[in-house]
């Protein structure tokens, strides 16, 4: 039964133009880019070039800001790196686990997992300072336990804090980029590797491993730019020690005023990026296999060895201890009584309270810019599934063409992966001088969360594009179907896994931005984070409970979503 | 795709401008700008007008914005530059001068810019503000100056903003700048270091996450704030306290004025409506709407006060004070310094 | 019907076909022959309309398809892989072109019915096609080509992943198939047993150009060209001088024959010795015998001088023997 290995018998050039003589005139390869690199043009390229054309001075480049730069630059790499290694040393075993194997409340670990990426980083903070801060529960546990004086566990402003942060935002990405390819991965090849007389370590070495390269890579890369770009992780965790080149811009360019030097930062920080992505680009072209779609389901099994019985509760227990434990104080935080400790003071109520979800529907304080919690929540949702919608439509083509890739793809490659290195304070900066009162109308949101989604999008759809064999689409075009049939009746169907956890990466990307959405809401409707942080922006035991339910809310919306999203039949998918 | 972009936009547009107002002002403020539904209201219905707001981050990060749209104002009118901020603001040429009729009202320590291109809102006053149940019940006296800081007793207990990164942290400095004397503050600051002094990001973090007086109940009893804090507490308390948690130091220079200005911005097509608007904020109505709302003071005087206002708040007498150009020549090189002795 | 008239195509500046030209008629099937990389899968894929041709036409009926996209063409495609939609079951997989037809359920049921039945996998509907052995997956695969009543049927190479009875079996069926059906076809293969089974006509694909062309019969019978006869394995083919009007002299002897008119005496012709003993022919070959193969229905004996010849018994090692074989001048 090796009929689902496509065969070739063609050059790559031969099946370039195969694909070309599929796809209509109207739908040439040019335009399948047409919309996606515009997209980029309008909301990337031009605001970004514009504000370093704008600040950049050649009087900058002094040996003090070049030594400065350059420090700045080593941490920021330096701490990616090691982030980077982190996240994939629990994201593979996670992946591992969530392809392969069955267990109960596997789906909801999963949706879990992912909780992190779209939380604020306020709200993360709070999270682990109230699980590892001076006064937390585990300080507070050892120090009761042990009679301690002092809380014996230092977390916050270290660099454990970064790393351990980072590890738990962007755990996420690996599990699900990989995952995805490993549970595409035809199980025949490991099972031929064990007929070799592979152990099951050196299947996973030699075949597994190899055959994952790509997704890994490509994950990694995420990972990696997301960890060199981080921001509010450095400044809110890492303390004012540390600082990232996008911290060092942020203070350069809204502190100091200094735009010149955040401006040479910030080319620094894009050079990098770019620097990074083409790298990645030509290391996955060298490492590529096309691996045909197949029926995934021998794949999912539950455990049947103790060896993996207790790989399968070891890493549960682990990502509970890392993902559950510390978003769990704020469910736990917006249903106790907050108020500060008053001790001989006067009384303090302790205990259970709805307080603060019920004040959330009260204007307290007739503020102009009292928003209900169902309007926040609702135009959350609502810039979420546009933000699906338009990362989907512009990330397919552009997914389309870099599955077959040209000598153009090789150039765009790189540049596409572009937004997630940019400075965010650079480009919100080039959005004023490009966009003006532009910037206020509210379809630039999601525009905006667009611009941060499609790379993963791309990411995600590309490599599940190039799995499948061009013969299945031209066996589809000679039984008389449509180039858009063709798309909507096999592609579709097959990339279904693919495309919806394209879809819960831009879901949980559009509900958890606040940089991009601070900048360009109006505040009559602001988005989820957006009320937290004005909650946290004031001092009182309402406000900050307030912040804790909106948090809670936040997180109940996104792992719902996520649910949704993953137990989504879609019309059309067939029992695939 | 292309059909269906195109309907998206159409209706995304036509959703964007909707029927013309009668008369649109844009105000432009930083993040924590907050206002009464009611006030706001009362001023477009007088004036036929439809008031906009437009935050644009932090006091920084607004001003930035202000002066880079400086060619296509984003706004009419921009609320939220600070004392510290305002030589920048005024060096860029953003405002239009506004004499406003109500300056005549507000006492002339406030009227910073001579020029009347930024007027004075409202002032507010960053405090070393202390966590009243921990020095009870540690039988611990509250410090009462700068100096008390760096005793022994207090070692470990105050945590504080980053001043390259926030602004209450960058006030505080300044306040330190004040007293001690350039260079001599800086020897303040090693010692403070060497007292255990934490520094944080920002206001969040340092109030909520470290300090033990707020909800977050953190580690540290002392946290450089604001003089509202004690009535903020009160206020936003779900069950009124019969007393605040937290207090202020009110010593010699343990306090530092922010004033904050609006102004009109240069190239506003609505230069009445928006001298209206200005007048408005300098009205009594805005003035006495703003301490509940932003927990700030008015500038205008006899305004009365919410009442947890007058019962657990003050204003401090002997607050510490720069000038804009003095801060404007010193800010960027104490920040580096201050970096350099408490950071590194 | 079909008519290509002079399709050319290139790839990375190398001519891959140069000028092709043939038909296709009324229910005839005809079957491009050569070997791998003589771009007849390409010519297959360009009639199919998922590649044009550089130069040259390829028509229906007299109507130029250039502007015609694959999904309209109305022609049926075989591939070797089958290329069938894992996330489909057989069923649907058959449905797949009725449905791109918008055809009601009744009809598709019906057909899909109708066409599993003749490629005998009646009862398979409902199974997933990943479950299936290779030999039911290209029946699937024919069923679905065969489904929407296509005005052409295409093959590339459509047995080649099959172990050799199946082959045969299938390759039968499948000729019966195109018969009762009397749809038009183009099988595209490296095989000649294949390629002689099924075709009605059979073309010899070599260096860009169409070689040789005719019945298989005729062309088993007339190769007229070395690579051809090499190609079809038809016997021995050498080099020889051409010594007066009846007679051309080789290394392995003098044998008596006529070429065409065009050689003159003194030129170099090449002479092809079929390997069957054949009675009262004129010319023969002799020599020692090196080697001796069982053929199921007879021995293929290798002589000392390299030729060979199938002999009904087999001879000794090292004995010396003539055999009168039929030689044909290839020009």
């Amino acid at each position: 039964m090796n009929s689902m290995i496509s065969h070739h018998d063609g050059t790559k050039t031969q099946r370039r133009s195969n694909l070309r003589a599929l796809v209509p005139s109207w739908l040439n390869r040019p335009l399948l880019w047409f919309f996606p690199l515009s997209f980029l043009l309008v909301l990337f390229f031009y605001p970004f070039f514009r504000i370093l054309a704008y600040s950049f001075n050649v009087s900058t480049l002094t040996t003090d800001n070049l030594n400065f730069a350059i420090s700045v630059l080593f941490f920021t790499f330096y701490q990616a790196v090691l982030s980077t290694l982190l996240t994939l040393l629990i994201g593979l075993p996670s992946a591992y686990l969530f392809a392969r194997f069955d267990f109960p409340g596997k789906s909801l670990l999963r949706a879990l997992t992912a909780v992190p990426f779209m939380l604020p980083t306020v709200v993360v903070a709070a999270g682990f300072s109230a699980l590892l801060g001076a006064r937390g529960w585990i300080n507070l546990t050892l120090m009761n336990s042990f009679g301690l004086s002092a809380p014996p566990i230092q977390f916050v402003g270290t660099l454990g804090a970064i790393l351990l942060a980072h590890v738990f935002y962007n755990t996420t990405i690996v599990t699900r980029v990989v995952g995805n390819a490993l549970y595409h991965l035809d199980p025949k090849l490991e099972q031929a590797a064990r007929s070799l007389g592979a152990s099951s370590r050196r299947v996973w070495w030699n075949v597994t491993l190899p055959l994952l390269r790509p997704s890994i890579l490509a994950a990694s890369l995420l990972v990696f730019l997301f960890d060199f770009t981080s921001f509010g992780v450095i400044l809110l965790l890492g303390g004012p020690r540390f600082s990232t080149l996008e911290v060092a811009i942020y203070t350069q360019a809204l502190q100091f005023l200094n735009l010149p030097l955040a401006a040479l930062l910030a080319f620094i920080q894009l050079f990098c990026t770019l620097v990074f992505s083409i790298l990645y680009t030509r290391v996955v072209e060298r490492s590529a296999v096309q691996t045909a779609p197949r029926s995934a389901e021998s794949n999912v099994r539950k455990a049947k060895t103790p060896n993996e019985k207790f790989f399968i509760i070891a890493l549960c227990l682990l990502l509970f201890a890392l993902f559950i434990l510390p978003m769990f104080a704020l469910p736990l935080r917006s249903v106790s009584r907050l108020d500060a400790d008053r001790a001989q003071l006067g009384p303090i109520q302790t205990g259970l309270t709805m307080d603060y979800y019920s004040a959330l529907f009260v204007n307290v304080r007739g503020s102009i810019f009292y928003v209900p919690p169902f309007d926040a929540a609702l135009n959350s949702l609502l810039y979420a599934s546009a933000t699906i919608v338009l990362s989907l439509l512009l990330g397919f083509p552009a997914a389309s063409a870099l599955a077959r890739p040209g000598r153009l793809e090789k150039i765009l490659d790189p540049i596409l992966i572009l937004p997630l290195g940019a400075s965010a304070v650079t480009l919100g900066l080039g959005f004023i001088i490009s966009f003006g009162r532009l910037l206020t109308v509210p379809w630039l949101v999601p525009l905006a969360h667009t611009l941060v989604a499609l790379p993963f999008v791309i990411r995600t759809l590309q490599p599940a594009l190039a799995s499948i064999p061009d013969r299945l689409r031209q066996a589809a075009a000679s039984l008389g179907a449509s180039p858009f049939r063709v798309w909507r009746n096999v592609d579709w169907p097959i990339l279904r896994r693919a495309t919806l956890s394209a879809a819960t990466f831009a879901f949980t990307i559009s509900l958890g931005e606040f940089g991009a959405t601070s900048l360009l809401t109006r505040p009559d409707d602001p988005t989820i984070p957006i009320a937290i942080y004005r909650f946290l922006s004031q001092p009182g035991g309402l406000n900050y409970g307030q912040a804790m339910a909106m948090a809670t809310i936040l997180m109940a919306l996104t792992t719902a979503g996520i649910f949704v999203i993953e137990k989504m039949r879609l019309p059309g998918a067939g029992e695939f | 795709m292309k059909r269906l972009l195109l309907f998206i936009s159409i209706v995304l547009l036509l959703a964007a401008c909707g029927p013309q107002q009668p008369a649109a002002l844009t105000v432009m403020t930083h993040d924590s700008f907050a206002a009464g539904d009611s006030v706001i209201k009362a001023f477009e219905q007088t004036n036929n007008a439809k008031v906009t707001f437009v935050k644009s981050g932090d006091a920084g990060a607004a001003l930035n914005k202000a002066i880079l749209s400086k060619d296509a104002p984003l706004a009419d009118v921009f609320y939220g530059v600070d004392n510290t901020f305002l030589s920048r603001a005024l060096a860029a040429g953003i405002y239009q001068p506004y004499d406003s009729p109500a300056l005549k009202n507000i006492p002339a320590e406030f009227q910073l810019d001579p020029t009347h291109q930024a007027l004075p809102v409202d002032q507010s006053y960053v405090c070393v503000v202390y966590d009243k149940a921990y020095f009870a019940s540690h039988n611990l006296a509250v410090p009462q100056t700068l100096e008390d800081l760096v005793k022994p007793e207090y070692k470990g207990l105050l945590v504080m903003e980053n001043p390259a990164t926030s602004s209450p942290g960058l006030v505080f400095l300044l306040a330190t700048v004040k007293h001690f004397g350039d260079p001599n503050y800086l020897g303040f600051w090693k010692n403070l270091r060497q007292n255990g002094l934490t520094v944080v990001d920002g206001w969040e973090t340092a109030y909520y996450t470290n300090f033990s007086g707020s909800s977050g109940k953190g580690p540290q009893p002392l946290v450089v704030s604001y003089a509202t804090d004690p009535a903020a507490e009160v206020m936003g308390a779900q069950t009124p306290p019969p007393d605040s948690p937290v207090g202020v130091v009110l010593g010699p220079d343990t306090c530092f004025r922010q004033i904050e200005f609006v102004g009109i911005l240069k190239g506003t097509k609505q230069l009445a409506l928006a001298q209206k608007f200005v007048d408005f904020m300098l009205s009594a109505q805005f003035q006495a709407d703003m301490p509940g709302q932003m927990y700030v003071y008015p500038v205008v005087p006899n305004i009365t006060l919410p009442d947890a206002f007058t019962k657990y708040a003050q204003i401090p007498t002997q607050p510490a004070t720069l000038s804009p150009d003095e801060i404007a020549k010193g800010r960027d090189g104490w920040i580096q310094a201050w970096t350099d002795a408490v950071l590194h | 019907m079909l008519e290509l008239s002079n399709v050319s195509k290139t790839y990375d500046g190398q001519p891959l076909l140069r000028g092709i030209s043939f038909t296709v008629d009324k229910a005839e099937t005809i079957c491009l022959l050569g070997a791998s990389g003589s771009g007849k899968s390409t010519l297959l894929r360009m009639i199919a309309g998922l590649e044009s041709p550089d130069a040259g036409g390829i028509l229906w009926d007299g109507n130029d398809l250039a502007s015609v996209p694959p999904h309209l063409r109305d022609f049926g495609l075989v591939f070797q892989d089958y290329a069938l939609f894992p996330h489909l079951n057989v069923f649907d997989n058959v449905a797949f072109g009725l449905k791109m037809q918008n055809q009601s359920k009744e009809k598709i049921n019906s057909r899909v019915a109708e066409v599993l039945e003749i490629v005998n996998l009646g009862e398979f509907e409902n199974r997933k096609v990943t479950d299936l052995s290779g030999g039911e997956q290209q029946r699937v695969a024919l069923a679905r080509a065969l489904a929407p009543r296509p005005r052409l049927l295409m093959f590339d190479e459509p047995l080649g992943a099959l172990d050799r009875a199946l082959r045969e079996d299938l390759l039968n069926e499948l000729r019966g198939i195109l018969r009762r059906t009397g749809i038009p076809a183009i099988y595209v293969t490296h095989d000649q047993e294949e390629a002689f089974t099924i075709a009605d006509r059979v073309l010899l694909l070599h260096d860009g150009l169409i070689v040789r062309e005719g019945s298989p019969a005729d062309v088993w019978a007339n190769p007229e060209s070395v690579w051809v006869a090499e190609f079809l394995g038809l016997g021995n083919v050498f080099e020889g001088l051409k010594v007066e009007s009846l007679k051309v002299k080789t290394k392995f002897g003098v044998f008596a024959m006529k070429c065409g008119h065009k050689h003159q005496a003194g030129e170099k012709v090449h002479l092809l010795a079929r390997p069957l003993a054949v009675e009262k022919e004129a010319n023969m070959i002799r020599g020692r015998v090196r080697d001796v193969t069982f053929q199921s229905d007879r021995f293929k004996v290798t002589l000392d001088n390299g030729l060979f010849v199938y002999l009904d018994e087999a001879p000794k090692i090292g004995q010396k023997i003539e055999v009168e074989v039929k030689i044909e001048c290839l020009g």
